[in-house]
């Protein structure tokens, strides 16, 4: 029931202003930089080269290799957070424990700092030149590793960064799809004898499972955009081992003035988001 | 028995994740008063040194800091209020107003949340070109009033806000936009806030658009400030660096400390659908 107004206009002076903005700096962007991906942007004139960008892309081995690593990184990553985020979760809901605010506080404030000075934090924690971390693992025996100049060890870097950051947050969404869980299936379920684990695999899991998959969609989205912890961090390096898509995209729209490849790169990053979305609504409706 | 081995357990799973998450923290403000040689020592110590002095002085030769941190307040406290007006008043025109057309532009505003920034950044980076916005906090706040986000939102929550209110207000004789401004967003309060909390940490935090559209020291955030501090090639004073990152950090902290439980509902208002 929407409610029925006295005057015509109404509506258009609520909804007017935003939609202003949404047409000049939203609809009209998105539509421009289509065009854009077919055409070559040189000192203000635009010429049509067809799907030349597009080809350029499909065949550039630094595009593949930076689509490679954002996988790469999103495959290891998303998956060992939501784990933890789902373990974290459980945990700050146990009736058992005291303080359960506290521990709620200090695992979501990963998510206050900015990501240029936890980005930075992270550069001097993990120092190869006496960095804390390295001195750590000095003092427990081990030998000082090279963060910033092996290819695997800067991936693992940006995963603990990223996984350091986000996974109170994640635990503190899944936190709240635990308590929108009805008490009384874990009554029912007491009755007939479950034990912890039976109610964990038969109740839990399944009532969660529509936040667990939008926790896991929502991960995947921000790890495909990639841009502030390797820009910074690892500097895409080394041998662009942690070039990111949108990394490199950057490079190319910012650093080289390539506008047109640019904007055929990002929109073949917005369809392969588009994909994951679509994957994302079937799985959510089968529910 | 039992339990009393499970609630160890999980007492110390906790105590192990929050040391974790709090430690870069604590590290950043320990580390604001070391110098080079203090950070990098083989030994770092968790006792607060004496240079903080000096590293303040040092960063703000190095960049114009405190015009950063003006900037850094100027464009998010600007952004957050005007996200907060547009979007609510939009958020209830689309879920209270029978238009032509409701369904189908809400639609259609909505498929852009599925699109990410960047494709935008190229055609909106020629725009601020030719509004001669680069280097003005504008080409930072107007584009990003065009966000989809809030509005969606706030049209959430004013789909459960009854009727009756507003009929009586315009009983009272009140028009549509007092009716709006006096009786209903007055008891929107809480969601406002939520709206509030997550644009501000949001924007104050924001790196990739802000780097595109300035590029004078000037005219920088305080993000675009101390990456800039770290850029490969110059003298890097790391001290000054952190004394940097907790000038950055400190009034989120601060807001968070007096907020926070409306300010985890605000962070997590997006995730969670209520």
């Amino acid at each position: 029931m929407k409610y029925r107004l006295k005057q015509k206009f109404a509506p258009f002076i609520f909804v007017g202003p935003f939609l202003i903005f949404f047409i000049i700096f939203m609809a009209y962007p998105i539509l421009y930089s289509l065009v854009l991906s077919f055409c070559k942007y040189r000192a203000g004139h635009i010429a049509f080269v067809g799907l030349k960008n597009y080809a350029y892309l499909l065949t550039e081995k630094l595009f593949y290799q930076s689509l490679g690593n954002t996988f790469v990184i999103l495959i290891i990553q998303v998956p060992i957070m939501t784990v933890l985020a789902l373990v974290l979760g459980n945990l700050l809901n146990s009736a058992l424990i005291k303080l359960k605010g506290a521990f709620r506080m200090f695992t979501f404030m990963p998510v206050l700092i900015d990501s240029v000075s936890y980005s930075i934090v992270f550069m001097l924690l993990f120092s190869e030149n006496g960095g804390f971390i390295n001195s750590m693992i000095s003092t427990l025996g081990g030998s000082p590793q090279k963060w910033f100049s092996s290819g695997p060890l800067a991936v693992l870097l940006i995963i603990l960064a990223l996984t350091w950051r986000w996974t109170g947050y994640n635990s503190l969404i899944m936190l709240a799809g635990l308590q929108n869980i009805s008490p009384d299936l874990y009554e029912a379920a007491s009755i007939d004898g479950a034990n912890s684990f039976v109610k964990f695999w038969k109740i839990t899991i399944p009532q969660l499972k529509p936040v667990i998959i939008f926790s896991i969609f929502n991960s995947m989205n921000g790890t495909l955009q990639l841009f502030t912890e390797p820009q910074l961090l690892t500097q895409g390096g080394p041998a662009n081992a942690t070039l990111t898509t949108v990394l490199y995209l950057y490079q190319v729209g910012f650093k080289n003035f390539n506008f047109g490849v640019a904007s055929a790169g990002s929109y073949i990053l917005a369809v392969i988001i588009a994909i994951f979305t679509l994957i994302q609504l079937r799985v959510t409706r089968e529910d | 028995m039992k339990h009393t081995a499970a609630k160890i357990a999980i007492y110390i799973v906790l105590i192990v994740a929050s040391v974790i998450a709090l430690f870069p923290f604590i590290w950043t403000f320990i580390a604001a008063t070391h110098n080079n040689a203090q950070i990098f020592n083989m030994k770092f110590t968790f006792l607060p040194q004496s240079h903080f002095g000096d590293n303040l002085k040092q960063l703000q030769t190095s960049v114009p800091i405190w015009k950063n941190l003006g900037n850094s307040i100027f464009i998010t406290v600007t952004y957050t209020v005007l996200i907060i007006l547009l979007d609510s008043m939009a958020g209830f025109g689309f879920a209270k107003y029978h238009f032509k057309g409701n369904k189908t532009i809400f639609f259609i505003c909505l498929i852009t949340m599925m699109i990410p920034p960047q494709v935008t950044m190229v055609p909106l980076y020629i725009q601020m070109n030719s509004m001669h916005w680069v280097n003005t906090p504008w080409a930072i706040i107007v584009p990003g009033l065009a966000s989809m986000f809030g509005v969606f939102l706030m049209r959430q929550n004013f789909e459960q806000f009854p009727n009756d209110l507003i009929e009586s207000a315009h009983i009272d004789g009140a028009g549509d936009l007092r009716a709006f401004f006096q009786i209903v967003l007055p008891t929107m309060k809480p969601s406002l806030a939520s709206l509030g909390i997550l644009t501000f940490v949001q924007q104050w935090g924001n790196y990739m658009w802000p780097l595109i559209v300035l590029n004078k020291q000037s005219s920088y955030t305080l993000p675009l400030s101390l990456a800039m501090l770290v850029a490969p090639g110059n003298v890097i004073n790391y001290g000054s660096i952190m004394v940097g990152a907790v000038i950055t950090l400190l009034p989120v902290l601060i807001f968070f400390l007096i907020f926070q439980k409306n300010f985890i509902a605000g962070m997590l208002s997006g995730a969670v659908k209520g």
